[in-house]
């Protein structure tokens, strides 16, 4: 750490983070996220397997959910319930939320068959269901914004429910303004919040290795270093 | 008007449903359930492209 030439100073760099916030914040958030964390440049090799592709799938249907919410919530209902282009992107948008669901549903099975939350991963497997419940209840005013008879009913199932847990009153499935607000604005800052915590925290703890890594696993049996020198005695 | 009455018609139909004794199940929601069950089992069994060109 210390490069210079003389005697070392009283307080190297490090040191100076202690007395303020920021400097304290830096030296926490470099622990644990190096940028070679962050952004790294390889996985080890069971990470070459489909089972961790669906997170990064649920995270591009996400991006196009965005976008196409985007558009449509800049026209407007009176552009995408009549015209054509409306239409498809309100389609685009729709099937986008299918594929988000299917990924996240895929992923969410894989992530639990394999133990995921080992070795200090809890609050990742944590925020992944917290990331599924806010998605429901985004899907949900999504569905009541189709101002069809559909929806209708939905609301009115979905009032008394409300209702009785007690929250009618600041969340009125039966306020259309209202429910917009929830779908437009505020429930997909939540989503993109979490699934965004959701993510640093994989980059954080690294990949998790499979159940049965340790035995077969070069990179685990022998970490950096202390690899065998003939590559055939790798298993 | 009867165009209206038409097209509220057609958004009412219920789908088709599946049951087995207490089970019921809309078809849409059913297609959706084995096509995730499939992506499960194949993202197991499908070989990843390119996975062993790394050391
Ligand atoms: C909004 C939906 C979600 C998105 C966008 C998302 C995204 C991701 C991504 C990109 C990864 C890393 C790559 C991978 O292993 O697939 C990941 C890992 C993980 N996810 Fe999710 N996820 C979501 C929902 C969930 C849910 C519902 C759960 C379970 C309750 C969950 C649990 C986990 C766990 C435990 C890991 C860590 C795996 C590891 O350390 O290797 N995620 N997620």
């Amino acid at each position: 750490m210390n490069r210079h030439t003389g005697p070392a100073p009283e307080t190297p760099d490090l040191e100076t983070g202690l007395y303020t916030w920021t400097g304290k914040s830096r030296r926490w958030l470099l622990k644990q996220l190096p940028p070679e964390k962050l952004l790294p440049e390889d996985q080890p090799s069971y990470v070459a397997s489909w089972a961790y592709v669906f997170g990064m799938g649920a995270v591009a249907a996400l991006i196009f959910i965005i976008g196409s919410g985007v558009v449509l919530s800049l026209n407007g209902p009176q552009w995408y319930h009549v015209s054509g282009l409306g239409h498809f992107l309100n389609s685009a948008h729709l099937w986008s939320v299918e594929l988000f669901f299917m990924f996240m549903v895929v992923h969410l099975w894989l992530k639990f068959w394999m133990a995921a939350w080992r070795g200090g991963r809890v609050l990742t497997w944590i925020t992944g269901m917290v990331a599924f419940l806010v998605s429901i209840v985004t899907a949900f005013t999504g569905y009541l914004l189709q101002t069809n008879f559909d929806s209708q009913w939905i609301a009115f199932e979905a009032k008394d429910a409300l209702n009785a847990v007690g929250v009618g009153a600041w969340f009125n499935v039966a306020n259309l303004g209202q429910v917009f607000m929830w779908h437009i604005m505020l429930l997909p800052l939540a989503v993109g919040a979490v699934v965004a915590l959701h993510v640093v925290l994989v980059r954080a703890h690294g990949v998790v290795p499979p159940l049965d890594a340790a035995e077969t696993d070069a990179q685990l049996k022998y970490p950096s270093g202390s690899a065998p020198e003939n590559e055939a005695d790798q298993p | 008007m009867h165009e209206l009455l038409r097209q509220a018609g057609r958004a009412i139909t219920p789908g088709t449903y599946f049951g087995w004794g207490e089970v019921t199940i809309q078809s849409g929601n059913l297609v959706i359930i084995i096509a995730m069950l499939a992506l499960f089992v194949l993202a197991l069994l499908l070989p990843f492209p390119g996975g062993r060109s790394r050391k």
